[in-house]
């Protein structure tokens, strides 16, 4: 069964959590910006994790079912409804047969993870459905959704079978994951990372300046990399080093002194200083930032960023064991 | 040899400290690196990335502390592995890996070669001559990043060499062959870049309905060879990486 995209909205595309193992071939991670957002909207509808959503930026979307589902969301701080009942997020709702639901521009953030029970049944290219938008493949057609088009969503899992039983009548599901996990947007975030391998190209001075100063989001930030205007960080040699790998989170320094944030669609490889590397639990917070959102950055150490990590993935174990009950 | 963190998923291990004076030594060490690296199956390693001097090892922190590796000192855990792993390496230059040379068809027409004239007076010699040098070296593919599948070769003759252009352009033609500084190299797919192009290949570089998707690895051996138009437009060329694992096989 599909469902038809009757409005695409800004940018929206298939994600899932993106490909690994292709990074020596010149192939971006990819996936949801998002990946723990669109992991426990998953689970929400009784999906595997893995399976692939829509990533729907600046809202929009205007999506009809066929037959019915279950649609959790997980993002910024969006306007979502299914019919014309407003739908939290983190919230499962049940959708039934020619039914919609749609979703606002956002007050606070910049994107969205809805996932659908069954997930979304794009072929699979080179061990995803994440549409690679910079180099034209995967997704539907290797672009962002369009107007009208149909989304090919797979069967229901037998757990979403129970669950659309269960929510037939009350619609929306009462349970939901922590407020931060289905809420990460900030006004004004403080982004974690770890001093860079690179440091060392940049004058002191700029090293400070990344920690104390403010930076603005500039408006041709995408998801290959977040732009930052600000102070600019005066690198201590003007030519660029030989390219090297590059990771989402990665902070680097080009010529003109104005930082940039790497994000999952970034290349693989670069020549720019790596001045610092947000740590991993705080990209889901880069991926809000929208242009002309202020942001700062505080350093922690690799250990604490590993902490985090460590303990992220122990309460989603947990969250995953808690929520079983519901499926049954 | 410098290993440092990249992150927290990922760490740079630099293996050689010199590229520019000897870039094919600093290859097959990466390439020895990377092979050893590869057969180690440290816990919690996700996958490599090659790149002129450094082989970086991307891991998942989560499985590597479920192996055993202290939270608090994962990097220094991953380290120590590293270390063990590229110390085992025998003498590098002894044994270097025999890849075979990939013929690569180029068409140097002044229609597809849209700077040939530029990097002919830069290095104050007429574009045949330019065409003459390019087709007449052997490169060797150093990393393949920036986009799917596109290879960075080294061995371009000097007098080649020419400064990336001022003003990138927004669109380059799927199989473009450009020169950026003292590297010469292939947009696999269209897309923006800086670098001056000289010609045109009709071989399909980047294919993501294949596995693996490219054609040109870090390692390989290239040759550039001159092509008509009529054969240029005659033909795109597919060639998957098992056709070419088989060539190389036969080659010897």
């Amino acid at each position: 069964m599909n469902a038809t995209a009757i409005r695409a909205g800004f940018l929206t595309s298939v994600q899932d959590l993106g490909r690994t193992s292709l990074r020596e071939f010149g192939i971006s991670l990819g996936g949801a910006l998002d990946p723990h957002a669109l992991r426990v909207a998953n689970l929400l509808v009784g999906n595997a994790e893995s399976a692939a959503g829509l990533e729907i930026t600046f809202g929009g979307l205007r999506l009809r079912f066929a037959d019915d589902r279950i649609v959790a969301w997980c993002g910024g701080d969006f306007d979502a409804r299914v019919g014309s009942t407003a739908l939290l997020s983190g919230h499962p709702a049940f959708v039934h047969s020619g039914e919609e639901f749609s979703i606002d521009s956002p007050m606070i953030g910049r994107r969205a993870w809805l996932a659908i029970s069954g997930g979304t049944d794009v072929p699979i290219v080179l061990g995803s459905r994440s549409g690679d938008l910079r180099a034209g493949f995967g997704g539907i057609k290797g672009r962002p959704i369009r107007d009208g088009e149909e989304i090919p969503l797979g069967e229901n899992p037998a757990q979403s079978v129970k669950l659309i039983e269960k929510l037939r009548a009350k619609k929306i599901a009462p349970w939901k994951p922590p407020h931060d996990w289905s809420s990460p947007a900030r006004r004004e975030p403080a982004l974690r990372y770890t001093r860079g391998a690179d440091a060392g190209q940049c004058v002191p001075a700029a090293l400070e300046l990344f920690r104390s100063a403010r930076f603005v989001v500039s408006p041709d930030s995408d998801r290959m990399g977040v732009r930052l205007d600000g102070p600019t960080l005066e690198r201590s040699n003007d030519a660029d080093l030989l390219s090297e790998a590059v990771a989402p989170g990665t902070v680097q320094v080009p010529p003109s002194g104005q930082p940039i944030l790497l994000l999952n669609d970034c290349q693989t490889i670069g020549g720019y200083p790596k001045l610092a590397h947000v740590i991993t639990v705080d990209l889901r917070i880069a991926a809000q930032l929208r242009p002309s959102d202020s942001v700062r950055f505080r350093e922690v150490s690799l250990a604490d960023a590993h902490r985090a990590l460590a303990e992220r993935e122990r309460d989603l174990e947990q969250f995953r064991r808690g929520i079983e009950s519901h499926f049954k | 040899m410098e290993v440092t963190p990249l992150g927290d998923s990922a760490v740079l291990i630099r293996v050689a400290e010199n590229f520019d004076d000897a870039p094919e030594h600093a290859l097959e060490k990466v390439l020895a690196a990377q092979r050893a690296l590869s057969a180690a199956k440290i816990p919690g390693m996700v996958e490599l990335v090659p790149a002129y001097t450094t082989v970086s090892l991307f891991y998942d922190p989560v499985r590597a502390i479920d192996a055993g590796a202290p939270v608090e000192n994962v990097f220094g855990w991953l380290e120590q592995r590293i270390r063990e792993v590229i110390a085992k390496i025998d003498n590098v230059s002894a044994n270097p890996i025999k890849s075979a040379v990939i013929d690569v068809p180029v068409c140097y027409d002044p229609e597809f070669g849209l700077d040939l004239e530029d990097v002919a007076r830069q290095a104050g010699i007429n574009p045949n001559e330019v065409v003459d040098l390019h087709v007449s070296a052997e490169y060797r593919v150093h990393c393949v990043g920036f986009i799917g599948g596109f290879p960075f070769l080294g061995g371009l003759p000097r007098n080649l060499a020419t400064p990336r252009r001022e003003t990138p352009r927004k669109e380059i033609p799927a199989g473009s062959v450009g020169i950026g500084g003292k590297q010469t190299g292939i947009y696999p797919i269209k897309s923006p870049g800086g670098w001056n192009i000289i010609g045109r290949t009709p071989l399909r570089l980047f294919d993501p309905q294949k596995n693996p998707p490219i054609v040109l690895r870090a390692g390989d051996r290239v040759r550039f060879r001159p092509i008509t138009r009529e054969e240029l437009e005659g033909s795109t060329i597919e060639r998957t990486g098992a056709e070419r694992d088989g060539r190389a096989a036969a080659k010897g």
